[in-house]
């Protein structure tokens, strides 16, 4: 029984995390219905900054945590701007080629600069643990979580509370009224995918204490970040983030039970099975 | 046809491909061993390029996932000859049905629920990856060892051959294959309704067509074929492994071709993998020998970028501009 209250516990820890990555997936989606394909490459790319602001100049993760998100910003800010600004029409499987491509090129040069093995950053804190009862927490993964349900609300009262948020949630719902009252919609756009490529760069930072990586770990990244968001519902802040701590628990409980590499089969089979029944998140009426 | 209009086209194309496939026909006696297997490959990407167009370029579902398909058609065939002693060829039809059958399933799941565009890229991808964990997990199947086929002498029964010449024309046989039937789906009523279907899915379900089992059957007939180059793949490497035939990697690589060259024309994916494919072991070849994995992936990336951004019609339809001799307007 403690088994399984430590996964839920483990996996509601990790679910913040993940809860983080897809609002940045979801945003993307909500404002410009791009699906970036390239989501988990931006993640472990944030996770080498991390790691070499940590090993050569000893920076601590948390603290490189808004250098990361900065860089991040500039590399989805360019990416809206020079590539997806330049196709807003053509088809979406056009678009999401197109990210495809992006992500190959990430992913790749990854591997060329750091080669494939995976590498785990040793921090002081790394192994640390909180008992609480029969139950054990690790402190990275604590911490973790916390920093991101503070980032995540920060970001939502940005969109909310700030006039240049309210400027992004009008592009998101009309396009053309954006247009029409004078908005730089493009400007818009940049600023919007490097925002969500910011909440990315900010959780590399967070998980790099105590998730290894390597440049392979991009694709299920990209793809848990897809369920949360699929599970959420695109464009739903609050459905995206208990989407996170719903799949995080689900992951945890499946690793009790499932041994740890048929994990992934699970992850794909419930990817599928949350596309096929509700395409439109768990948080919406039924329609259409 | 797209690609070709016009009278003097109409007369030209015919010449064209003759012309061209008797130099093919006849490459392997004036081209050295390493050009012959770069035609092989040139040819086994063409192929699976050609399947792919079926589904992803003529009907427009594009999928993630087709490394699916090729993998159950590698692994099929391998194991009823290792296992069974059945001859590969028909091991290659029974790989072919199988991969068909899955196609019908993840169709009939994915268009049953209206999985479109950018879903079906997911799903499809999903789906993959699955059969992929699942034979690295199979240790009856070789698991992460992979199977290796037993080399028991040349023989046409087996498909087993010394040498490159005779998978060459193997490969070239089934190019002409998939492209003759290519063509026939093209100018058929099936084909047609595909490409309705790819332009406005509701309004062609509006004016009657029964979009569901259209899809469908571009879906298995994609995956049959795909199925059989599965089975020239393991017997031309005589090794499979699940990261090599089931992997997402390998999807990129079979839809890279057509998107490349054309998709939705006859000749896109041939044009494609003629460009490609060359590209692409050139790069492996010498990257490699420098130690830099993955380079040729950095190439495919800012190829499939650059392709998206500027001939999002892929480059076939340029080239046949160019043999129409068109030079007015």
């Amino acid at each position: 029984m403690t088994l399984y209250v430590q996964a839920i516990l483990n996996g509601i820890l990790v679910g913040g995390v993940y809860g983080l990555v897809a609002i940045g997936l979801s945003l993307i989606f909500g404002v410009m219905k791009i699906i970036n394909f390239a989501h988990g490459e931006m993640l472990v790319l944030a996770m080498y900054l991390s790691f070499f602001l940590f090993t050569l100049l000893g920076i601590d993760p948390y603290m490189s945590l808004f250098v990361c998100a900065v860089a991040a910003f500039i590399l989805g800010y360019g990416v809206q701007r020079f590539l997806v600004n330049r196709i807003l029409h053509v088809p979406e499987e056009m678009q999401v080629l197109l990210m495809l491509g992006v992500a190959l090129v990430l992913q790749n040069a990854t591997l060329v600069a750091w080669g494939p093995n995976f590498r785990a950053a040793q921090t002081r804190y790394s192994l640390s643990t909180v008992w609480l009862g029969p139950l054990v927490m690790d402190v990275p993964r604590l911490v973790a979580f916390v920093l991101a349900l503070a980032l995540a609300l920060l970001l939502y009262l940005f969109l909310r509370r700030t006039e240049l948020g309210t400027t992004i949630r009008a592009a998101a719902d009309n396009r053309d009224g954006a247009v029409l009252i004078g908005l730089d919609v493009r400007r818009i756009y940049a600023f919007s995918f490097g925002l969500g490529a910011a909440c990315v760069g900010a959780a590399g930072s967070i998980i790099l204490p105590f998730l290894p990586m390597s440049p392979y770990s991009a694709l299920s990244f990209t793809l848990t970040s897809f369920i949360v968001v699929i599970l959420g519902g695109m464009g739903s802040f609050l459905g995206v983030l208990v989407g996170g701590l719903f799949v995080g628990v689900a992951e945890n409980l499946g690793a009790v039970v499932l041994t740890s590499s048929s994990k992934y089969i699970f992850s794909y089979a419930l990817l599928i099975l949350v596309m096929v029944l509700r395409p439109q998140g768990i948080f919406r009426g039924r329609s259409g | 046809m797209r690609a070709f209009t016009g009278e003097r086209a109409a007369r030209r194309g015919p010449m064209l491909v003759g012309g061209a496939l008797l130099l093919l026909l006849a490459a392997p006696l004036y081209l050295g061993s390493y050009w012959t297997s770069t035609l092989i490959l040139v040819f086994f990407y063409a192929y699976t390029g050609q399947c792919w167009n079926i589904l992803g370029g003529y009907a427009g579902q594009v999928s993630l996932g087709h490394a699916a398909f090729l993998g159950i058609g590698a692994y099929t065939s391998t194991a009823l000859f290792m296992f069974a002693g059945l001859t590969p060829w028909l091991g290659m039809l029974a790989g072919g049905v199988l991969a068909a059958l899955l196609g019908l399933c993840i169709g009939f799941v994915s268009f049953r629920f209206h999985i479109r565009g950018a879903y079906f890229i997911l799903i499809t991808l999903a789906f993959a990856e699955i059969f992929h964990l699942l034979a690295l997990h199979l240790e009856s199947l070789g698991g992460a060892q992979g199977l290796f086929v037993p080399f028991t002498g040349a023989s046409w029964a087996k498909m087993q051959f010394k040498g490159n010449t005779n998978y060459y024309y193997v490969a070239l046989a089934l190019l002409v294959v998939i492209t003759l039937v290519a063509r026939a789906l093209e100018r058929s009523k099936l084909g047609l309704y595909l490409v309705a279907i790819r332009e406005d899915e509701d309004a062609s379900r509006a004016l009657g067509v029964n979009t569901m089992r259209c899809k469908l059957a571009a879906t298995a007939i994609s995956a049959f074929f795909t199925a059989l180059a599965g089975a020239f793949y393991s017997n031309y490497f005589f090794y499979i492994h699940p990261d090599e035939v089931l992997d997402v990697e390998l999807s990129v690589d079979i839809l890279l071709r057509p998107i490349v060259g054309g998709a939705g024309t006859l000749f896109g994916p041939i044009v494609g993998s003629f460009i490609l494919t060359p590209l692409a072991e050139l790069s492996r070849a010498y990257f490699s020998k420098e130690g830099l994995i993955g380079t040729h992936l950095i190439i495919y990336g800012l190829l499939l970028i650059a392709v998206v951004l500027f001939f999002p019609r892929g480059v076939a339809p340029y080239l046949a501009r160019l043999v129409a001799g068109k030079r007015t307007s």
